[in-house]
């Protein structure tokens, strides 16, 4: 076993005391059971619920106190692992994620690289845009929650949901996208841009105002377009502050000329990084001229600027405020000083970023440590951290499942299940199952698991409550499709028993019948001779007589069929038809013995048809001949019976 | 966890999205053409470019429904309800579809269905048909039928009256167990139920107990019901039966018997061409269509392979009858197009696909035959059209009125095409 990475924190299931009892519990397949014993607390151990560690739903479990949360020994608690798969808005994630994935596992493999890798780019989107639009709805319903509690719980939602977007748009521009040196800064920029808007209520109250350049927050805005990399709009701005001040003109217009001029690396492959590289330093060097000529000298604001368009790192950092991250401080240096920066490259200015930016006093939360690990191309530490702060699976298993079709994750495989793809689909499929009513989704995750998902289906597709009928026709299509038939027996058996419980027999007939269960149509068959002998007629015709091919499911259901047809030929007053059916009814061994009687009784009336009586010679010959003769010899009496009539019919 | 959004509201435009994988074309015969720009069926907002909107729910539909337009209505439909199953609580939910051009407020997408009103429902939601502008009958899993009222100047939802125990298991052990009520139809005021307790129940709206019942009317389950005239209606059941029952005859027994032979298919659905009433499609298990001549024989005229899983819902277009619409549990919703010109493409239709196919060539005059039934294999064109591209789960339920179409999955979305003949 590998030691904990950390803690496991401790649940408190309210309701119950630790301090007065004991607790025990039942693992079970995502809940758990945990109730109060009669054993006293012991010296004072602390005791919790004992989550898992890998568990990521360990923050605050959702509990449903038995009896009405009463007091006494006798509470039993259901603790959930996976809290979040009950957010009601949460399930809009759930099920339009799943169609993405779908989709993913269904696309070709022999595509060519590149198409493909465009297309693992578009899956990739659509996972950000579904969390986006997930994240949209949560802020609308935080927004109009009235209760504070309810409030603050969809906000806590939504930042956790904007956190997951902001990895995985980092992780597809490291690991999908796999940006070369040039696009990769450009990749960075719009990153930061699209996730640290905050700032953009700031601009717009400052565009908004009717004198812009006279805001006290002008240039703060004007900082915040340059650190991003905004040039145009930056320029835009300062031409109005330009406008406003003709004595300075020249000033501006020599820094509006040094933000247009400024090379920036171009997406397609129209220039090489060598010329790119060159351009770059050929117009470093001018803006050094210019603030080393002291042409800023007049205005400290546009000094810091050109300081920041030289890449001075104490520049940058004095507004710190502005950037309010340390990954934005990252890519704000880069553009400024490294704008061909390697993918290799970025682990070592990610790292001094970071320092720089949180400097001694603040300690780097969990969010930074995965951004620090994208960065450093550590796949397996983000994937793992991941797990650790996210209260789901989903986020983890989606994510992994995309980079595994990028080809990122082979070589990794773990010590426990097969690989970790598989393992982290497993873990959020069986959440899903645990739900009263996302397990359907589940089932494809199940699909594409090669190595357990096959077993893990068939133990949980067993446990889904089945209510109607409908629902049961569903899970069996599920199971009909994966050639799952002992699953299908089961169900069937089940649905079987229920319609027999309430009388039903048609139905439980036509379940045996669809789980080709013999030996239970037997005993349907048998119910069904059973009330004939006892009401002397037949319920349920329309299905008896309507039987077809799978009357030859049991030999008693045949019976039962061919005993009706005969009751229907003898209605019909086709007698010597209904005695030759008789006959054979008698000689192919399929009656149950305790219908003889009956069947006997029934040929009594035959005997004495005109049509019929050249059947007899035959008949008594056939009879004698049985196997079960010695059996008919319990029936003397009426055998004797049956001859005098004949006797008297035929002297 | 620290927020990379810290402050909220800025979010940039959607990233334009989805619809990855190609669609699979259903393998059996007739097979569908997959819809031209079809693809974009996901949650784009919806515009006039736009001819699928949808809408994820957190509930798996069970049901949709338009309500009924008013007689003299030129709009098309605009409002529709929706019941759920298998939630831990279940709800019968109003929508609206507001007009393309008009302004949503606060930013909404237009045309994105918005929910009106919803009220709980105890139990699955099998089945539900308006039963008029106002009211909506409800069918239960646990066996009762309700009828809500739509209040549509408060915009809220109340029930108005319930049927207990309409349909239920007479058990020897208890008094009475819930049985689902798997079908009902309303043809106003008169409620004709159906479950899987094999009970028919005929309701009138406004009376408080059943008008006539007939108990153990079928020995297996029957899964939907549909008015064939006045007094009588059809039934289709899980041994693949389709009876006729008159309500006029006292007698407790179907007036006709119409059956598949050889495997006992069970039948989910049933609809009646809505000018000429002897025709009758129904859906089976297996996902195959089945078109019955209730005039004649009691075999179906034509079976025609179409899904992979259940057939859910069938539907003929109730002012265009040549257009046919079908669901299925394999994810897919059929657009079946009898009216297409005749010459000039190729038969999609399977004659015979069992080898019960009933063919009825000559002594009906041709020219008055509809196009469902004429089963000469050369003459028939079908243009058959799959509208999901991208199936995944189950699509439960449709319907159609005028050009609008309303479908609802378990993948808790819903859909609205209000183009369907553009």
């Amino acid at each position: 076993m590998e030691e904990l990475d950390t803690e496991p924190p401790v649940t408190v299931v309210p309701g119950a005391d630790p301090a007065r009892t004991q607790l025990c519990f039942e693992w079970g397949p995502a809940e758990m059971l945990l109730c109060e014993t009669l054993f006293g607390p012991r010296g004072g151990e602390r005791r919790g619920a004992p989550e898992g560690s890998a568990g990521p739903a360990s923050t605050g479990c959702v509990v449903a106190g038995g009896g009405d949360g009463a007091r006494g020994p006798s509470c039993v608690f259901v603790v959930r692992r996976d809290q979040d798969i009950y957010m009601e808005t949460l399930r809009k994630l759930f099920n339009e994620s799943h169609g993405i994935f779908v989709g993913l596992q269904r696309c070709e493999e022999e595509r060519a690289v590149r198409a493909r890798n465009a297309q693992l780019i578009q899956v990739s989107k659509n996972y950000r845009s579904v969390i986006r639009a997930c994240m949209e709805d949560m802020h609308q319903a935080a927004i109009s929650a009235r209760d504070s509690a309810l409030h603050s719980q969809y906000s806590i939602q939504v930042s956790i949901l904007s956190a997951m977007e902001l990895i995985w748009n980092l992780c597809e521009i490291l690991f999908v996208e796999a940006a070369p040196a040039g696009p990769l800064l450009l990749r960075l920029l719009d990153w930061v841009q699209l996730h640290i808007c905050d700032v953009d209520n700031m601009v717009r109250e400052v565009l908004s105002s009717e004198n812009p350049s006279k805001h006290k927050l002008f240039w703060n805005v004007v900082d915040i377009f340059v650190l991003q990399g905004r040039m145009d709009e930056a320029r835009h701005l300062l031409s109005k502050e330009a406008i406003a001040n003709p004595t300075s003109m020249n000033m501006y217009k020599i820094l509006d000329d040094l933000m247009k001029k400024m090379p920036v690396p171009s997406v397609g492959n129209t220039q090489t990084l060598t010329e790119m590289e060159l351009k770059w330093q050929h117009w470093h060097e001018e803006c050094q001229r210019y603030l080393q000529d002291g042409t800023f000298a007049s205005s400290s604001h546009m000094e810091s600027i050109c300081k920041i368009l030289l890449g001075d790192e104490n520049a940058i950092l004095e507004k710190k405020e502005l950037m309010t991250t340390w990954y934005h401080f990252l890519v704000t240096r880069l553009l400024y000083s490294h704008p061909t920066v390697k993918p290799m490259e970025l682990r070592f200015y990610a790292q001094s970023s970071m320092d720089m930016f949180l400097g001694e006093e603040s300690s780097p939360e969990p969010l930074d440590t995965i951004l620090m690990a994208a960065f450093e191309f550590e796949l397996h530490q983000v994937i793992k951290e991941c797990s650790v702060a996210l209260s789901n699976w989903w986020f983890v298993a989606h994510l992994t499942d995309l980079l595994d079709h990028c080809k990122l994750l082979q070589s990794h495989n773990l010590y426990f299940g097969s690989n970790m793809r598989e393992f982290l689909l497993l873990e959020y499929a069986s959440g899903l199952f645990s739900h009263h009513s996302l397990w359907q989704l589940g089932v494809d995750y199940f699909d594409h698991c090669p190595e357990y998902g096959r077993v893990y289906l068939e133990l949980h597709i067993e446990r889904i409550p089945l209510n109607t009928e409908q629902k049961a026709l569903k899970v069996l299509r599920i199971c009909e499709q994966r050639q799952m038939h002992e699953q299908v027996r089961s169900i069937c058996k089940i649905m079987a028993m229920k319609a027999l419980r309430n009388n039903r027999l048609g139905s439980a007939l036509s379940w045996s019948i669809r789980a080709k269960d013999a030996a239970f149509a037997t005993l349907i068959s048998d119910r069904f001779l059973k009330d004939y002998c006892e009401r002397g007629r037949f319920s349920d015709l329309d299905l008896i007589d309507n039987l077809g091919p799978s009357m030859l499911l049991s030999d008693r259901l045949t019976f039962l069929g061919k005993y009706r047809e005969f009751h229907r030929l003898y209605g019909e007053k086709r007698f010597s038809e209904a005695a030759r059916l008789l006959l054979m009814l008698m000689t192919a061994h399929i009656a149950p013995c305790s219908f003889w009687m009956t069947l006997l009784t029934d040929a009594l009336p035959l005997l004495e048809q005109k049509e019929v009586r050249m059947l007899h010679r035959g008949m008594h010959a056939d009879l004698t001949a049985h196997p079960l003769h010695k059996r008919l010899q319990t029936f003397q009496s009426h055998l004797e019976v049956f001859s005098n009539c004949n006797d008297s019919k035929t002297i | 966890m620290r927020a990379g959004t810290p402050d909220w509201p800025c979010l940039p435009a959607r990233t334009a999205a989805l619809a990855a994988a190609p669609s699979a074309v259903p393998r059996r015969s007739p097979s569908p053409r997959s819809q031209s720009g079809g693809a974009w069926q996901r949650r784009e907002p919806c515009g006039a470019m736009e001819e699928v909107c949808a809408r994820f729910v957190s509930q798996k539909i069970s049901k949709a429904r338009w309500r009924p337009l008013p007689v003299a209505a030129l709009q098309p439909p605009d409002v529709f309800a929706t019941g759920s199953w298998d939630n831990e609580d279940n709800r019968i939910s109003i929508w609206s579809v507001g007009d393309v051009g008009s302004a949503g407020l606060n930013g909404e997408y237009q045309g994105e269905p918005q929910l009106l009103c919803d009220i709980r429902h105890n139990g699955d939601v099998m089945d539900m048909q308006f039963l008029d502008q106002e009211r909506i009958v409800v069918a239960s899993s646990t066996g009762s039928v309700t009828v809500f009222r739509h209040h549509q100047n408060s915009q809220t939802l109340s029930a108005s009256h319930r049927w207990e125990n309409a349909h239920c298991h007479a058990d020897q052990y208890t008094a009475c167990g819930g049985a689902a009520c798997t079908g009902v139809i309303c043809n106003n005021p008169e409620i004709v139920t159906v479950g899987e307790d094999g009970r028919i129940n005929l309701f009138r709206a406004d009376q408080k107990d059943a008008v006539r019942t007939i108990d153990n009317a079928d020995s297996s389950t029957l899964h939907a019901v549909t008015f064939l005239r006045t007094t009588e209606v059809l039934t289709v059941n899980s041994i693949g039966q389709l009876k006729v029952w008159d309500f006029r005859q006292q007698r407790n027994e179907p007036a006709q018997i119409f059956s598949l032979t050889g495997e006992r298919v069970p039948l989910h659905c049933v609809d009646r061409h809505p000018n000429q009433q002897h025709i009758v499609a129904t859906g089976g298990q297996d996902g195959m269509l089945s078109i019955w001549d209730i005039r004649q024989g009691t075999m179906p005229v034509s079976l025609l392979n179409a899904h992979e899983a259940e057939m859910w819902e069938v539907h003929f277009h109730p002012s265009n009858p040549d257009h046919l619409f079908t669901c299925s549990e394999d994810g897919s919703l059929w657009h079946w197009d009898t009216s297409t010109d005749v010459s000039e493409k190729p038969s999609f239709l399977h004659q015979g696909g069992r080898s019960t196919a009933y063919f009825s060539h000559s002594t009906i005059n041709q020219s008055v035959v509809s196009a469902w039934l004429s089963n000469d294999p050369t003459k028939d064109r079908m243009e058959i059209t799959n509208l999901i591209p991208n199936q995944t789960l189950s699509v439960n339920t449709l319907d159609v009125l005028g050009p609008c179409l309303v479908y609802g999955t378990d993948a808790e979305a819903i859909y609205v095409n209000r183009q369907l003949f553009a």
